[in-house]
């Protein structure tokens, strides 16, 4: 089994910072890796159950909220038997740098994944600077 | 007096007292879920069981289900993204690698019926039961 499983656990949002939610869903906070390239910053987060229309990212000032919806689907009739894990909404709320160049910000979502491209902005991309012989 | 003093003597002669009260100290630091990767939630009626499980990013193709009798084994693997030169992880919190799920259910499966549907990263998988594992009314014959 993979080393990273035992780690693995879905985490529940203890206090929602900002309030309360309006809706009786539980919370989830995905977890995410980001990875730094050369012109763009990647935000990928594990949301399943989450489809591109469940997405919401917001960004306000230089903080990003990314929130999934998810549906519970609970099938009806059965009795539940065995439950390892809890369903619900995800959260999870970052605060950029200004490197960021928040126009040209994507997203796209594929499998429950979430992956987010932030762009740098050009003041911060490192320039090659070429060298000429001297005169 | 005298009970304390027992006590505390007591405690001193026993070299598994503090021993004991370690994992009552600790038990609250275990986390509140620690299974096997991945979690699943089974659903059960009478003809039939429900298997969910998240596996997000993982292509459906590259999920194995087996079923024989009873048990159900799930396996799969999940790559991360894959870093060219000059990129480097900020964070690295999710999941990868290989994971092997045995699950046993309540009943025999139809295993020529079991259907498979992985949508949004969310595997969900109908077991029916087998025929032969259904309970039969007998009828009483009375002599």
């Amino acid at each position: 089994m993979s080393d990273a499983a035992q780690e693995v656990q879905k985490k529940e949002s203890e206090t929602p910072e900002q309030g309360e939610q309006t809706r009786a869903t539980r919370l989830y906070t995905p977890t995410v890796d980001i990875i730094e390239r050369k012109d763009d910053i990647v935000v990928v987060a594990d949301m399943p159950g989450v489809d591109e229309q469940a997405v919401d990212i917001t960004l306000e000032k230089n903080v990003l909220t990314i929130y999934g919806r998810v549906d519970n689907g609970l099938p009806e009739k059965h009795n539940l038997f065995i439950s390892e894990y809890g369903i619900g909404d995800y959260r999870r709320v970052f605060t950029l740098t200004e490197e960021v160049d928040r126009e040209k910000i994507q997203a796209s979502v594929r499998n429950g994944v979430l992956k987010i491209v932030l762009p740098k902005a050009e003041a911060v991309k490192t320039k090659k600077i070429a060298v000429r012989a001297g005169a | 007096m005298l009970w304390q003093d027992i006590e505390r003597f007591g405690r001193l002669m026993d070299p598994w007292w503090e021993f004991e009260q370690m994992p009552r100290a600790l038990s609250r630091w275990i986390p509140p879920s620690t299974v096997d990767f991945p979690a699943i939630n089974v659903w059960v009626s009478g003809n039939e069981a429900i298997v969910t499980t998240e596996l997000p990013g993982v292509e459906a193709g590259a999920i194995d289900i087996s079923v024989a009798g009873k048990t159900l084994t799930l396996r799969g693997s999940r790559e991360p993204e894959a870093l060219q030169e000059g990129e480097s992880y900020h964070r690295r919190e999710r999941w990868h690698g290989h994971f092997t799920k045995t699950l046993e259910l309540p009943f025999n499966i139809e295993s020529g019926k079991v259907e498979a549907k992985f949508l949004k990263g969310v595997l969900h998988i109908s077991l029916p039961r087998a025929e032969a594992d259904k309970p039969r009314k007998i009828t009483v014959k009375s002599a």
